[in-house]
């Protein structure tokens, strides 16, 4: 049973301090949600854990089961047994979804005890029919042309295979219909067990109806505001936010800037500036 | 991956170690620098048609006169007179690795070159310094008329049809080191594949330069007639010396009507190899040729494979690859040139510099006055590792008639961040991520090779890009 303990974790992005003091526990067999308006720091707590290149921790710890969380790069902190399921997964062309989680599976187990080949297969071709994914799934490029739908899925087949200890699911219900959100949850739901401590990021209550969480958290201006149970978790499906800011004197409740997005002229020719 | 895939993995690529060199004595040995003596000694140690002798000689005078190129790479470090230009390690090309001598038959052991012709390839050829050591092809294809041999034994058994097709696409005269190929050329593969005969297993050739400051000169001529196809595969290598060795080779080949031709080459040169290549192929009506290009490896590299699409609905595509590590200079690309009505060209380039390598395309689309409908899509994308390294793309499109398309896309990218720490959050290092992120880049290339070679490429690659992360 594995516990992830944050105390007072400040983190900041191009000298914006974003996360103000973080405190949170998960253990083996709990589900946390931690809900809030937009821009209040919960993606960015989501990709601090996991050690995102873009963010630098300035006070407070992190630990996995007493382990050092944030002296660990990101490939050793998902060896370790963190596990998150991104908002916008990046697409990787030329490597396919099968070589990619088997290089990941791989990556946990001693160099001379590779998983068989044909044990994969068959874990993997039952992942993608739980998911209910396309057939051919284990031969596209690692999210190259997802539907964001397809890609939310691709996320939790992802967690389905690497089995983590503590899993952070940052906005898995956006850009999903209900269908889809029904076979996430299941998915999801069918995967907890005392093994597994369970992170929900969200706006939208609806994604509760599909996993059931223990404790919700509200995240506002870079901290954790307010913590309850199911009680909190409907006042804030019927009443929304602002009552909370009102109890708490809060006025703006953001922390993250608005994002730049112009585009250099020298960038013009690129991709990835077609994309933007 | 499983361990027995890992196994016959390792089994095919072997000890992945071609720096090695083979102690041998030669034959003949022409000594170092070239002179038109040198060019007549050559042409008497083959025993060639005055003819032969003749085109050697033009070729030589026009080397002299032509000064290098004034673009690309600095070819002015080359010392000409440093370089042996040719020189015979055996008495014959045998068609039995029994009869190679031991030590040069280790050589392409060590390179797995006779296994890999068991396993799936219909003939191979190899060639050691200036001659070819060996040469065989399944009997099946000889008995439908299929020819491949080495280029010298070609003009004695099969001259008229060798005359016939001889530096038609390639005169003596096209550049500085076609001119010098043309003088002191030696070795290569002819091959002919008759009317609608299809080779259904791919042709190798393995080229080899052993020696410090030599200079390898083969010549390839492929005739491909009407209806028929082939898939030719060419294989280089050198050990590491402190000094340049000159490797300027010339490729022709005719794809007849309705003709399809695949030429894959991965080139693996030493970075003291200087590589100057010309290759073309005459395309005729309704027929396709491929330039699969895989450059990993030489100091300098100068090669734009081309296609002149003569024929009407003539097709040509070109996929490569190009890496530029520690001391390589790669400048490469492709060449079309459109004459026939509705001709259509590709062009995918896939680049990549690390540790201070440099690597530019140069590509040339020419769509010509009587090339009405042409249609020609090029892609360049090219990833740099670090800072140190640069790249550039210089692309000519010429249209001279008013319907005809060109599309060009291009990319410059890093190894973004956002795919490495996705990668990597699923317990990927991160020099395993950013192998994986390469190897998806060169996919298009790679999944255009026969999987062993895919395999090896991916090696190649692996090995190449070692310590430049982190």
């Amino acid at each position: 049973m594995a516990t992830l303990k944050i105390e007072d974790l400040h983190a900041q992005a191009e000298g914006h301090e974003i996360l103000k003091g973080v405190n949170l526990e998960i253990k083996g067999g709990e589900t946390h949600a931690i809900m809030g308006p937009n821009g209040t720091g919960k993606s960015t707590l989501a990709s601090v854990i996991m050690g995102h290149p873009r963010y630098r921790v300035t006070q407070g710890t992190i630990t996995l089961d007493g382990e050092d969380v944030l002296s660990m790069s990101t490939d050793e902190r998902a060896r370790a047994g963190l596990f998150l399921a991104m908002q916008s997964p990046a697409e990787v062309p030329g490597v396919t979804n099968s070589d990619f989680i088997k290089s990941a599976m791989n990556a946990r187990l001693p160099e001379e005890n590779n998983i068989s080949l044909f044990k994969f297969i068959r874990e993997y071709d039952k992942a993608v029919a739980a998911l209910k994914m396309r057939e051919d799934l284990p031969h596209r490029y690692l999210n190259d042309g997802f539907s964001g739908g397809e890609k939310k899925r691709n996320e939790i087949l992802q967690m389905r295979m690497l089995k983590p200890t503590v899993a952070i699911l940052d906005e898995i219900d956006s850009g999903l219909d209900i269908d889809a959100l029904k076979v996430v949850g299941e998915n999801v739901t069918e995967m907890k067990s005392d093994d597994l401590g369970l992170l929900l990021i969200t706006h939208y209550q609806r994604l509760l109806d599909y996993i059931s969480a223990d404790t919700v958290h509200v995240m506002m201006q870079g901290r954790i505001v307010k913590s309850g149970d199911t009680d909190l978790m409907k006042k804030i499906d019927e009443k929304g936010y602002d009552w909370i800011k009102e109890e708490l004197g809060i006025e703006d409740e953001r922390v993250v800037p608005e994002k730049d997005e112009r585009i250099l002229l020298e960038d013009c020719a690129t991709k990835e500036a077609f994309e933007k | 991956m499983s361990d027995k895939t890992k196994k016959e993995i390792e089994r095919i690529i072997g000890d992945y170690k071609y720096g090695f060199k083979t102690d041998t004595k030669p034959l003949r040995d022409t000594g170092r620098g070239l002179t038109e003596d040198i060019v007549r000694e050559i042409s008497a140690i083959k025993n060639e048609p005055e003819w032969m002798l003749e085109f050697r000689l033009k070729g030589y005078r026009e080397f002299i006169k032509r000064p290098n190129p004034t673009w690309g790479p600095d070819l002015n470090k080359v010392n000409f007179e440093d370089i042996t230009y040719y020189k015979k390690p055996s008495e014959k090309s045998e068609r039995s690795w029994d009869d190679v001598p031991e030590e040069i038959k280790n050589t392409f052991d060590k390179l797995g070159i006779p296994e890999a012709e068991q396993k799936f390839l219909a003939g191979v050829g190899a060639q050691f310094e200036s001659e070819v050591v060996y040469h065989s092809t399944l009997e099946e294809l000889e008995k439908q008329g299929v020819v491949f041999l080495d280029t010298d034994t070609a003009l004695k058994e099969y001259p008229e049809l060798f005359k016939e097709y001889f530096s038609k696409v390639v005169p003596q005269n096209d550049n500085k080191y076609a001119a010098l190929n043309s003088a002191v050329w030696s070795g290569g593969s002819f091959i002919y594949v008759p009317k609608g005969v299809h080779v259904e297993k791919p042709l190798q050739s393995y080229f080899r330069i052993n020696s410090e400051q030599m200079g390898q000169f083969e010549r390839t001529l492929i005739v491909v007639d009407e209806g028929a196809s082939l898939h030719y595969v060419e294989g280089c290598t050198a050990p590491i010396y402190t000094t340049d060795s000159l490797h300027a080779a010339t490729v022709e080949i005719y794809v007849r009507k309705g003709g399809h031709c695949r030429y894959t080459t991965i080139q693996n040169w030493a970075a003291n190899i200087v590589n100057l290549v010309t290759k073309r192929a005459l395309v005729e009506e309704d027929a396709h040729m491929e330039w699969v290009d895989g450059n990993i490896g030489s100091g300098i590299n100068m090669k734009y494979p081309a296609c002149i699409l003569k024929g009407d609905r003539a097709k040509g595509t070109t996929i490569s690859i190009a890496f530029a590590g520690k001391n390589m200079h790669q400048d490469t690309g492709a060449k079309m040139i459109h004459l026939g009505k509705d001709t259509t060209s590709s062009i995918v380039s896939k680049s990549m510099s690390a540790k201070g390598g440099k690597v530019n395309y140069r590509g040339l689309i020419h769509h010509a006055h009587s090339a009405r409908g042409a249609k020609s899509n090029v892609e360049c994308d090219t990833i740099i590792l670090d800072k140190e390294s640069t790249s550039d793309t210089l692309p000519y499109n010429i249209v001279k008639n008013n319907a005809a398309q060109i599309q060009h896309e291009a990319s410059v990218s890093k190894v973004s961040e956002e795919q490495l720490f996705y990668l990597m959050s699923r317990g990927l290092s991160e020099e395993e991520a950013t192998e994986m992120i390469i190897m998806g880049f060169i996919e298009p290339f790679a999944k255009e090779l026969p999987m062993e070679y895919a395999v090896e490429l991916n090696q190649l690659i692996k090995l190449e890009m070692e310590g430049s992360i982190g």
